[in-house]
């Protein structure tokens, strides 16, 4: 299969597979059914969803000031804050820390924002084995693959897939489809690599300003695991997931499992708030807390585009969207895919290189309708639309980008041709002659009509045919 | 990087100033009467095994619970109420294990040997099953994760309906190391959104519920 350059290339080809296509639309039917019944009341989701949107609105509206009460009392817990401005200042605090302590393994709990930096390329290039504990996670680096969803990062594979992945990967296991033998395996392989790491490295799903916590939820015991048992954690996240106090945890706890995999909530909800205590028998004797810009406070700056920080990642906006759905998460080739991606990416990356992404909708609103949070996604890929052709401000790195001469010269001449009357009768009666004599595959029509049969243009206009019929202009 | 944070927060701070807007009222579920069974029927929707015990009768119970398993190890915390209580029932029973040495000198055990754990809950939140655990100088975290099966006590005056009410005042008073909301055994569906139990914690969770 030939590389594909551009999302549509991409799709086109992910469109045609067939076991691709089956994997998602099983996994996606499930997931929105489950969702479905965890909100069974109207009137309760709304209020709720109002609550979950109005705290994160509140906590950005205080961005600057939570995140310096956040290191504080951190700080005073004895959690080292960390700030880095790019991935590669994030991947170069978690190295630095990981070399003073000696560490040669360091095993993960699941997080996207050291996707989104690449930290476990980092950290091999520098000798540090980095191993993933999720099993979705683990799965997929076996198979040295990037996350496909941000919550089930192998969503795209079957068991027979994984079955053949494991039997080749692991010493000793058969082949088998039986998800529990698979889990087992996976539980004998990492269990041995829990007790033997050096450091855990982990997400965080919120960070709480009053009491200095670290909020991680999970099901496997995978996040418990990796922040408990070695004697150094990392957390790693984003500067936008910080809340203002404990009880605004309860409401987004209540909108983000339900939302993202149908469970009234996870099986493990961390609470971390310190490295171990005097006295106390177990947990890491050092933690840090790594706060990733990555052009999050550009974001902020512009009041429309922030609302895009309040996400919780929860991706109910991509099993709900009918193009990540049919396509899949690798077709977006990014860390983000779905929905968020598609206007996250283009924010952090640039629409110089992401400025496909927010093409790569229609418009039909579905991720909004569902969003937890209320994040008014199709606004937003409108005005990231705009940003690529016709920049308002610096708001978004590579505005403009999408600009073509060709496109603005038609739309010049399409302004013209409707701002005068004389204009559009003309062309309108040359259309008439010719356009049916146009063949579909000239350059402009090629692309629309490779999937649609060219419409026949009539042989006379409206405005003929009322002025025929004696109806005159007003 | 001190000039990361300066250059981060400065962003943030020249950014247009933009209203916070109020709280909308949310009402979380509440049972009355109804605590109990809510509780109960959502720790057995989320796979957990569930016994009614007395205050005084179940460290037999227990006893018998396990017998009929054939477990040969627990492991218990000798410093808390519970795993004295647990203890004195219990004499020298040859199952116990005390959880009592720093992780560093107690790790093959606690990851290879220990067939299960007993820890006591803080409080249970009815709305969704949920055991809250308090880890301390004398329960440590690892109890209620590296053992196969994990057993929790928990008094029925402690249940709340939601966790709303749970977390009201934990900031006043001070929050441990680690707290920990647990709802059932750990799992995954990671594998084509087929539940499997016991991915890397306790396969199996049993919740003696103390009226």
């Amino acid at each position: 299969m030939e590389p594909d350059p551009d999302f549509a290339g991409r799709a086109h080809v992910a469109l045609g597979d067939s076991k691709l296509r089956a994997n998602f639309r099983r996994a996606m039917d499930g997931l929105m059914a489950k969702r479905k019944a965890q909100f069974p009341d109207p009137a309760a989701w709304a209020q709720l969803r109002a609550r979950g949107a109005a705290v994160r609105a509140r906590s950005l509206a205080r961005l600057p000031e939570l995140l310096e009460k956040l290191e504080a009392k951190c700080r005073a817990n004895g959690i080292q804050v960390h700030w880095a401005e790019t991935p590669a200042e994030g991947n170069s605090i978690v190295l630095d820390i990981l070399k003073r302590h000696q560490a040669r393994t360091v095993i993960k709990g699941k997080s996207m924002v050291t996707e989104e930096m690449h930290l476990n390329a980092h950290l091999e290039a520098n000798g540090i084995e980095a191993v993933e504990t999720d099993l979705g996670e683990y799965i997929i680096q076996l198979a040295h693959q990037a996350p496909s969803h941000i919550v089930m990062p192998c969503i795209h594979m079957n068991k027979g897939e994984i079955a053949t992945l494991f039997e080749a990967n692991i010493p000793g296991q058969p082949y088998t489809e039986d998800v529990d033998a698979l889990t087992a395996a996976a539980r004998r392989v990492l269990r041995e690599r829990f007790a033997a790491a050096d450091a855990g490295i982990s997400g965080a799903n919120f960070l709480v300003a009053e009491t200095g916590t670290v909020v991680l939820i999970e099901n496997e015991g995978n996040g418990r695991m990796s922040t408990t048992l070695p004697p150094l954690h990392i957390a790693v996240t984003g500067i936008e997931k910080v809340v203002e106090s404990l009880d605004d945890v309860p409401p987004l706890l209540a909108l983000l499992p339900r939302s993202a995999t149908g469970q009234p909530i996870t099986t493990y909800v961390n609470m971390i708030s310190s490295p171990r205590r005097e006295g106390e028998k177990d947990g890491p004797t050092e933690v840090h807390l790594v706060l990733l810009d990555n052009g999050r406070s550009r974001v902020y700056g512009d009041l429309e585009l922030a609302d895009t920080l309040r996400c919780i990642r929860c991706g109910a906006c991509m099993n709900h969207c009918p193009v990540y759905t049919r396509v899949g998460g690798h077709t977006y080739n990014f860390v983000y895919p779905g929905p968020i991606g598609k206007i996250l990416t283009p924010q952090i990356e640039g629409l110089d290189c992401a400025g496909d992404q927010p093409h790569a909708s229609t418009l039909c609103g579905a991720c909004a309708e569902v969003c937890p949070v209320k994040i008014p996604l199709t606004d937003i890929l409108v005005r990231l639309r705009q940003e690529g052709v016709r920049p308002t401000s610096g708001a978004v790195k590579g505005g403009g980008a999408n600009r073509s001469a060709v496109e603005a010269l038609v739309w010049r001449g399409w302004r013209a041709m409707y701002a005068s009357p004389l204009l559009y009768r003309l062309a309108t009666r040359a259309l008439a002659l010719v356009g049916n004599w146009l063949p579909a595959g000239l350059p402009m029509l090629k692309e629309w009509t490779s999937v649609r049969v060219k419409p026949r243009f009539a042989a006379k206009s409206l405005h003929q045919l009322a002025k025929e019929k004696g109806i005159k202009d007003e | 990087m001190s000039d990361a944070r300066l250059r981060i927060l400065s962003r943030l701070k020249a950014a247009p100033p933009r209203p916070a807007p109020a709280l909308p009222e949310w009402v979380p579920p509440t049972y009355g009467e109804g605590r109990i069974e809510r509780f109960v029927a959502m720790l057995e929707a989320n796979h957990a095994e569930v016994h009614h015990v007395t205050a005084s009768g179940w460290p037999a119970t227990l006893d018998a619970l396990l017998a009929a398993r054939g477990l040969r190890t627990l492991l218990f915390a000798p410093g808390t109420p519970l795993g004295a209580r647990l203890a004195e029932a219990w004499g020298d029973d040859q199952r116990l294990l005390p959880y009592d040495q720093p992780v560093e000198a107690l790790k093959p055990t606690l990851v290879h040997d220990a067939e299960a754990g007993i820890t006591a809950a803080k409080g249970g939140i009815a709305e969704t099953g949920t055991l809250i655990l308090w880890p301390s100088v004398a329960e440590p975290r690892l109890m209620s994760l590296l053992p196969p099966l994990h057993i929790v006590v928990v008094e029925a005056a402690t249940l709340v309906d939601n966790l709303a009410q749970a977390v009201t005042g934990w900031a006043q008073g001070g929050m441990p190391t680690n707290a920990l909301l647990i709802s059932g055994p750990s799992k995954t569906a990671d594998i084509e959104q087929t539940l499997a139990y016991g991915v890397h914690g306790p396969k199996e969770l049993m919740v003696l519920i103390v009226t």
